[in-house]
């Protein structure tokens, strides 16, 4: 751009098109603070909830903020976890219960967003591909009847199914709170899989149909392979919603099921918080999902995005 | 084919026997000793696995391809429409967990205390504020998208950070930033509002304040959800358009305005539209930072029904409140689609 409006023009630019040098660095600043802004914005709190959990009462109380500057850090609030150093190898009982509620949200995350894709996928594909008819209800019909599920409150559902799971034995086990949760996140999966299938050509399944393979078979071996990534970022995404998921757990489970919300939640309402504990446990129950953020950013955005453009 | 029928109807008769001998058992006319109701469950998900099976084997091929929906419309049908129905069902009746008289039919006495229930209509009212907190949400979100749309370096470490807030579980935000960061006398943001010369900054006392936080609070946590919607779309749109808009001579300005704007209008409808479906659910942080106070000014309906489980074990009228919301959503959710519709057609 600049070699050519150093050299003899013909045409010659209007002035905002012309590198307007002090302009275009205001605008760089301009964007570049507010990027930097919000990253403080949305960073901070994890910042604040790491460096609290390894400070002492009058660090906290006097506000310092950056460790080995204006305090030690000290393994304090780990220490009451059961998770620092000195107390790994001894018997903790915190940290058994943490460690029993941490078992409990992988399992019931990684379990319920797993059946939710396989159900969900095979109802897309299936949705996407073939013409149904049960009843009245069409294709568009019971695709309308999946997705208006999004739209059901939490609310409405809780107190039916706490009344149900007492008469079927079915409150306070992971079974029980699996369920719910693969019915909450079906509808996702299934408006993120829709659209996934619907981008990979029927053509491709004919030919296989042609070469002697079953409906399943093709399935199987043409299309779910395609469909894997998308079927990545459906899965996390779900697990991400299941893992933070408060409300049904805190109405479902008591004792045996806990999830880790339930556990932080009992402790923030407890008078006289001590705060390097509760910080190494927010973070503690954030930390896997932290992770997965940075790792799987890529198909987290592809999940959510999936719905968005078409 | 025989054979196909043969499981299908029979595990349905078992499923009908199981049930009825449990009625039975229930009602005290035969004594059979179930201790609890998971016999019909299990003779339920054998009809179940026998119905999609015996597809296979009475329609063929046609059958294989039932296979595909069959089971999630078995799921979601068994696990949303019969607690519905048991729901109405509870609705309307006196039901106290805690006290000892179990159900009573009530008819519509829990529609006249909802109607004479000051706190639910708060909670109603809140709701409306919170979603047009939605408004200032999007405008954030979008402006987000264009900055992570502009040319810019570090792209990818921007586009984490901003995420972030979307993974934490919003029972640890409560804690993070509600009950510690706005700590009135340690936290930092109370520490950054004396420095800018508030006296006693408190973010819970005031109703207004509190709901502005709270609104906040939500914000934060899904404004990356917007974003990242916003940002497909932005990347969707071609860049012919928006150099075309500048050789025209449009400045930046206008070129966002005329063009990228109304470009932006269908992907904009759908994310306002699943922000407000998230937004209906919105209780875990009122119930963990403010638990509804004070005074009810921060009660969203969620978080209300849910208090008045849990301190009343109030199930019979938590359930006719939880209908009647379930009502309201519906009906609003098909007004404002119809309202999109209507709006959206003269485009295309």
């Amino acid at each position: 751009m600049t070699d050519a409006a150093a050299s003899p023009q013909i045409f010659r630019d209007s002035p905002h098109d012309r590198p307007p040098q002090l302009a275009w660095y205001a605008s760089r600043l301009a964007i570049y603070g507010m990027l930097i802004l919000w990253t403080v914005i949305c960073l901070f709190p994890i910042y604040w909830t790491i460096t609290t959990s390894f400070k002492m009462a009058p660090d906290v109380m006097k506000g310092n903020m950056v460790p080995w500057w204006d305090y030690t850090p000290k393994w304090l609030g780990w220490r009451s976890l059961g998770l620092s150093p000195d107390t790994i190898t001894t018997e903790s009982t915190v940290r058994a219960e943490f460690l029993g509620r941490f078992l409990n949200s992988t399992i019931i995350s990684l379990t319920s967003s797993g059946l939710a894709v396989v159900l969900g996928s095979l109802a897309a594909y299936g949705l996407s591909r073939f013409s149904y008819r049960f009843g009245y209800m069409r294709n568009a019909d019971i695709s309308f009847f999946f997705l208006s599920q999004l739209i059901l409150p939490p609310v409405v559902l809780a107190l039916p199914f706490l009344v149900l799971y007492k008469e079927l034995a079915l409150l306070d086990t992971r079974i029980g709170l699996i369920l719910l949760y693969t019915l909450t996140v079906l509808p996702i999966v299934i408006w993120i899989m829709r659209d996934q299938f619907a981008g990979i050509p029927a053509e491709l399944e004919e030919a296989a149909l042609v070469d002697g393979l079953s409906i399943w078979g093709a399935f199987a071996t043409i299309i779910l392979p395609i469909a894997l990534p998308g079927m990545a970022a459906a899965f996390i995404l779900s697990l991400v919603l299941t893992w933070n998921e408060y409300f049904f757990a805190a109405l479902l489970t008591s004792t045996y099921s806990n999830t880790l919300p339930v556990m932080v939640a009992s402790q923030t309402g407890s008078q006289g918080i001590s705060w390097w504990s509760m910080a190494a446990l927010s973070f503690a129950a954030i930390l896997p999902l932290v992770i997965i953020g940075i790792v799987m950013e890529r198909y987290i955005i592809k999940g959510m995005a999936a719905g968005a453009v078409k | 084919m025989v054979f196909g029928r043969a499981i299908v109807w029979g595990s349905a008769a078992l499923l009908v026997g199981i049930a009825a001998a449990q009625t039975l058992d229930r009602t005290g006319t035969l004594d059979l000793g179930f201790a609890n109701w998971r016999p019909t469950l299990y003779a339920y998900v054998l009809w179940a696995g026998c119905l999609c099976w015996g597809q296979v084997l009475v329609r063929g091929e046609q059958g294989k391809r039932a296979l595909f929906v069959l089971p999630a419309v078995l799921f979601v049908v068994s696990l949303v429409v019969f607690p519905l129905i048991f729901g109405l069902i509870i609705a309307f009746s006196d039901w106290n967990l805690s006290s000892p008289t179990g159900r009573k039919f009530n008819g519509l006495d829990n529609l006249r205390q909802m109607w004479a229930d000051p706190f639910y209509w708060n909670a109603l009212r809140n709701m409306i504020w919170y979603m047009l907190a939605i408004i200032v949400e999007y405008a954030i979100a979008f402006g987000l998208a264009l900055l992570l749309n502009s040319q810019i370096r570090a792209r990818k470490f921007f586009r984490v950070a901003f995420l972030m807030p979307l993974m934490l579980s919003p029972v640890a935000v409560s804690w993070m930033i509600g009950k510690s960061m706005l700590e009135p006398r340690f936290g930092p943001l109370a520490r950054l509002a004396r420095f800018f010369g508030v006296e006693n900054p408190s973010f819970f006392e005031s109703p207004e304040m509190a709901r502005l936080v709270i609104m906040a609070l939500d914000a934060w946590t899904y404004i990356p959800f917007m974003m990242i919607m916003i940002l497909a779309g932005l990347q969707a749109i071609p860049k012919e358009v928006q150099e075309a808009s500048r050789v025209d001579g449009a400045t930046a300005w206008r070129g966002f305005w005329e063009v990228t704007f109304p470009l932006m209008l269908p992907v904009s409808i759908t994310a306002i539209l699943i922000r407000i479906i998230f937004k209906l659910k919105l209780a875990d942080i009122i119930i963990n930072v403010t638990s509804g106070g004070p005074g009810g000014a921060t009660d969203s309906v969620t978080s209300f029904i849910f208090r008045e489980y849990r301190d009343r074990s109030n199930v019979g009228y938590g359930t006719m409140l939880a209908m009647v919301y379930l009502l309201l959503i519906v009906i609003f959710m098909t007004v404002l689609m119809k309202l999109v519709d209507r709006w959206m057609r003269p485009q295309y």
